[in-house]
């Protein structure tokens, strides 16, 4: 994927969005650090254009609540910013890629301990298999079957300091 | 990092990962539900030697907030009063599975002893040795500095009163200088502890010399119980050279701040206008405390340890 396919996935899942949810009224955009952040913003830019409001995206760490804490060393932790309260609200999730699912799952138990959410929806830019949780997106990007011994890696403009672009490395051939 | 028993152990970038990490924790005492589930299930020994009050329930609230089971040990009413030793109340505490010892103990070394040691395998972490160092306290003092003047390199910060009985100025001193600040000790002569001219700092006799230029101004608790000779004539007029009075902080620059490791005799080093005045971060410096805390004790324990798969 190259900036414009990014670009139009994204574009594409904020309309997903509204349609959902009718409007951005009471929809609240976390972004999944690092990566997420930067995607939930850009997702909070073209919701407003299209609604002609202004929306705050925020960010939700999740290393505290991990699972795999215990088999690396501790991690910097990231910030967290919730721009208003989420009770009774639809809290929107953004991360970069969804494998596993373990850190959606530390991300909803985060999000308990913050407070009751009418629903949590799950967008992501790739979905590339391999679940080991009950867990799915709600808003795809793009699907993308991989192997396990490959690798997905998505720059973005704003993090990386270098073009968007999701690729593939690492091939097991 | 293993065990955290000096702040002079801690490189800059160390210093800073800590600081940083308490920055994003300290929301957490924000929330309705002030407890994250990260150290769940390890246990950590609050083993203290030493009467406490802030450090110990500190040290407890953010064990706690971690999620972590704290065992609360004081010497007072404990098999120590029949005479145990240090080794054999921590094999005690190691068969109970302790991840942690937090230690507070009268002689200088002890943590270090009980680190350097096959008594337990757990982290040590140093809350108040003797005369010799208290890091955590250093810690919180800087991320106090820190959020109030922003980066403390080039900072100009003044520590007055009783260093020779004070392990809050020597782990400041060290810390502070590994983050690129310039210390200044102030003290009568027989309160400063020999050899303080390896230390990185500079040192001074007169109070108000050191005013004009300080950021951040930190007053020591003069330490009576650790005093067996006179250092000073009087009281009277030890608060009169050394005190902090509201005459004094008037002289201070504006955004300069006042600190106190606490706790306070107020009237002897500081003076409770100045305690209570808006310049002062006493109170402020009890909640950072917290989650410095936190920090350090997700650092030493939240990753895998040794011995774990990793």
């Amino acid at each position: 994927m190259d900036a414009t396919d990014i670009s139009r996935a994204l574009t594409r899942i904020t309309h997903e969005i509204l349609e959902r949810n009718r409007d951005a009224e009471g929809v609240v955009i976390l972004g999944i650090p690092t990566r997420g952040v930067e995607l939930a913003e850009r997702i909070a830019a073209k919701m407003a254009e299209v609604e002609g409001t202004t929306i705050v995206p925020g960010a939700l760490d999740v290393t505290m609540y991990r699972d795999d804490l215990r088999l690396k060393a501790p991690r910097a932790l990231e910030a967290t910013n919730v721009p208003e309260d989420i009770d009774g609200r639809v809290v929107v999730l953004v991360d970069d890629v969804l494998m596993s699912g373990r850190t959606i799952r530390a991300a909803l138990d985060a999000l308990s301990d913050l407070g009751r959410p009418k629903a949590v929806q799950l967008a992501v830019l790739v979905d590339r298999g391999h679940r080991e949780l009950p867990i799915r997106a709600d808003f795809v990007g793009k699907n993308l079957p991989t192997s396990l011994a490959e690798k997905v890696r998505v720059r973005l403009s704003g993090t990386d300091g270098s073009d968007d672009s999701v690729s593939i490395e690492g091939s097991g051939a | 990092m293993k065990h955290l028993l000096s702040a002079g152990d801690l490189s800059r970038d160390e210093a800073v990962l800590i600081l940083d990490t308490a920055e994003q924790l300290l929301s957490v005492a924000q929330r309705p539900i002030k407890k994250l589930p990260t150290l769940r299930g390890r246990t950590i020994v609050n083993l203290f030697f030493e009467d406490s009050t802030r450090t110990r329930i500190s040290f407890e609230a953010a064990a706690k907030r971690l999620s972590a089971d704290v065992i609360n040990f004081s010497a007072k009413g404990s098999s120590v009063s029949k005479g145990e030793s240090l080794k054999d109340t921590a094999l005690t505490l190691q068969a109970m599975g302790a991840d942690a010892v937090v230690i507070r103990h009268h002689a200088s070394g002890a943590p270090h002893r009980l680190a350097t040691s096959e008594w337990t395998k757990g982290a040590v972490v140093n809350a108040g040795d003797g005369t010799h160092e208290h890091p955590t306290q250093a810690l919180l003092d800087a991320f106090t500095m820190r959020s109030r003047l922003g980066d403390l390199a080039g900072k100009n910060v003044t520590i007055v009163g009783d260093v020779l009985h004070s392990r809050v100025a020597r782990s400041n001193a060290l810390l502070l200088d590994t983050l690129g600040a310039n210390v200044t000790l102030v003290a009568p002569p027989t309160l400063l502890p020999v050899g303080v001219e390896t230390w990185p700092v500079e040192t001074s006799y007169d109070l108000d010399a050191s005013l004009e230029k300080a950021d951040a101004v930190m007053m020591l608790r003069v330490q009576r119980e650790r005093m067996n000779a006179s250092f000073f004539p009087s009281a009277r007029e030890y608060s009169r050279r050394y005190g902090l009075d509201v005459a004094r902080m008037n002289r201070l620059p504006d955004h300069a701040i006042v600190l106190h490791p606490g706790p306070m005799n107020r009237g002897m080093e500081i003076n409770a206008d100045v305690a209570d005045s808006d310049r002062s971060v006493i109170v402020e410096q009890v909640t950072n405390g917290v989650a410095v805390r936190m920090a350090v004790l997700y650092l030493l324990l939240g990753g895998a340890t040794e011995g774990e798969t990793a």
